[in-house]
């Protein structure tokens, strides 16, 4: 790996950001507007502290899958990767790079949801606010990485798009917004223990009921972030110098 | 065509055979290029062109043969900041503007920052530094795409259709500059598939459905074929060969 080409690379997509504005006001905005929504559609600050945690993760989570799935595909199918693969540059300078502009703008779009959530829609939590920020960040970079991954296995951004059920929906099924993980049927519950998006609803969970740092609560965190890594590693292994 | 084993060129191919998905696209293909030349790869578009350029910058799977470029296997790590390549469509990217575009790949590949500079005015960009790339003509696109091949001090330039849409001056300079290059000891193989752009050659590959028709000077070919002009030489060797 290489420092400065890697850097340069975020440097790269945050310029092409910079051009984009209304692809960055979707992004910083997106899970926001959604979360303002939920709190309308509740009715109640107490109905809407209980779901909100867990939407803190998943909202930034599939927002993030799917804005790189195809901002890496657009790369991978245009020439620019081949050219790329030309040059000194590492496939992990360029992923990381990727990771590290898009967990630039996932930080930001975590921030502002946050932000809003507990001054305007009245989220109370009874943990630390920035321990909240971290999870939901790193929710967003496993999103990211996530996103890298899939974009491997899509020909088209047509196929990327869809990608989003099968990579997002079942996640968000099984990772206990809609019914409590233990109490799910033994198959059901086995595969919401293999999501990765599981262990960022309970940490996330965790955080807001308690402020305390629990053992259960770090290796939530860990197993976030090692899926994290993992998916980007991947992502490297499945791009190839050399094409058919 | 036979290469000189005693005087070895920039790129020494031997045998080359490249499957696309089942088809052969390349059968046998073997060619030397010397040094300090301005070679040109001349053919029908679908001849095999593009693979066999591909292979010299070692981003194609090959199914056999092997490809030097100066001194070293096709596709090896020491070889990345020494050669230039510019795909057939532009490889750059459309959301940043020229000068960024440059200024990105100049970090990659670690060359000064005043090269962005030169390559600009060596293309006849100066004026567009801070327009996006996705405003750009067509010309003004496949140039910003070969500011970047010409970034760094590469030895070794390879050059799939750069002239391709552009106004005659325009092509004009452009081969001015490749034998400019040529003469500071710069090794070039450019494709085309228009027959009136070998002339200026000195050296020219013929390809046809995946083989090399012939690997000569012009002037040689010119009168080896008995014919007047490349066009008509050209029709000559592939006439020859199906009666063969």
């Amino acid at each position: 790996m290489n420092t400065s080409i890697l850097l340069a690379t975020t440097a790269r997509i945050l310029n092409q950001f910079r051009h984009d504005h209304r692809t960055v006001g979707l992004m910083v905005f997106m899970p926001t507007l959604l979360l303002t929504l939920l709190r309308f559609v509740f009715n109640s600050e107490a109905a809407f502290s209980r779901a909100a945690p867990a939407l803190l993760a998943v909202f930034p989570f599939a927002i993030m899958f799917i804005v790189t799935s195809i901002t890496t595909l657009r790369e991978r199918t245009t020439a620019t990767l081949e050219r790329l693969m030309t040059m000194p540059i590492g496939k992990l300078d360029l992923l990381f790079g990727y990771g590290l502009a898009f967990g630039v703008v996932a930080l930001v779009q975590v921030l502002v949801a946050v932000g809003v959530s507990l001054t305007w829609l009245g989220l109370s939590i009874g943990g630390s606010v920035w321990l909240l920020v971290v999870i939901a960040g790193l929710d967003a970079l496993l999103g990211t990485a996530l996103g890298l991954f899939a974009s491997a296995f899509a020909r088209t951004e047509f196929q990327a798009v869809q990608f989003m059920p099968l990579f997002v929906m079942p996640q968000v099924l099984l990772c206990g917004l809609f019914a409590p993980r233990e109490s799910m049927t033994p198959v059901l519950e086995w595969l919401s223990n293999v999501m990765p998006l599981s262990y960022a609803v309970d940490a996330l969970t965790a955080v807001t009921t308690s402020s305390d740092i629990t053992g259960e609560l770090v290796r939530n965190l860990a197993i976030v972030a090692a899926c994290g890594l993992l998916a980007l590693v991947l992502g490297a292994v499945t791009l190839r110098r050399r094409t058919p | 065509m036979t290469s000189s084993a005693t005087n070895s060129g920039a790129v020494e191919v031997t045998g080359l055979r490249v499957h696309r998905g089942k088809r052969l696209v390349l059968r046998d293909v073997s060619c030397s290029i010397p040094q300090g030349s301005v070679t040109g790869l001349l053919g029908p578009s679908g001849c095999g062109k593009t693979t066999l350029m591909r292979s010299v910058v070692g981003v194609q799977i090959v199914s056999g043969g092997s490809v030097t470029v100066l001194g070293s296997p096709a596709g090896s790590p020491g070889l990345r900041n020494r050669i230039g390549y510019a795909t057939q469509s532009p490889s750059v990217y459309a959301d940043l503007t020229v000068a960024e575009n440059l200024r990105y790949f100049c970090a990659v590949l670690r060359a000064p920052r005043s090269d962005v500079e030169r390559v600009i005015a060596e293309v006849g960009l100066g004026g567009h530094e801070s327009q996006l790339v996705s405003s750009l003509s067509g010309g003004e696109l496949s140039r910003t795409s070969l500011a970047v091949a010409l970034l760094g001090k590469p030895e070794l330039l390879v050059l799939d259709e750069p002239t391709v849409g552009l106004d005659p001056l325009l092509r004009d300079e452009l081969w001015t500059l490749f034998r400019t290059l040529a003469s500071r000891g710069v090794t070039l193989l450019v494709s085309s598939h228009v027959m009136d752009e070998a002339a200026r050659c000195e050296r020219l590959l013929l390809m046809r459905d995946g083989s090399l028709l012939a690997d000569d000077t012009p002037t040689s070919l010119l009168s080896a074929t008995g014919t007047g002009d490349l066009e008509q030489a050209f029709l000559h060797l592939v006439r020859e060969k199906e009666a063969a």
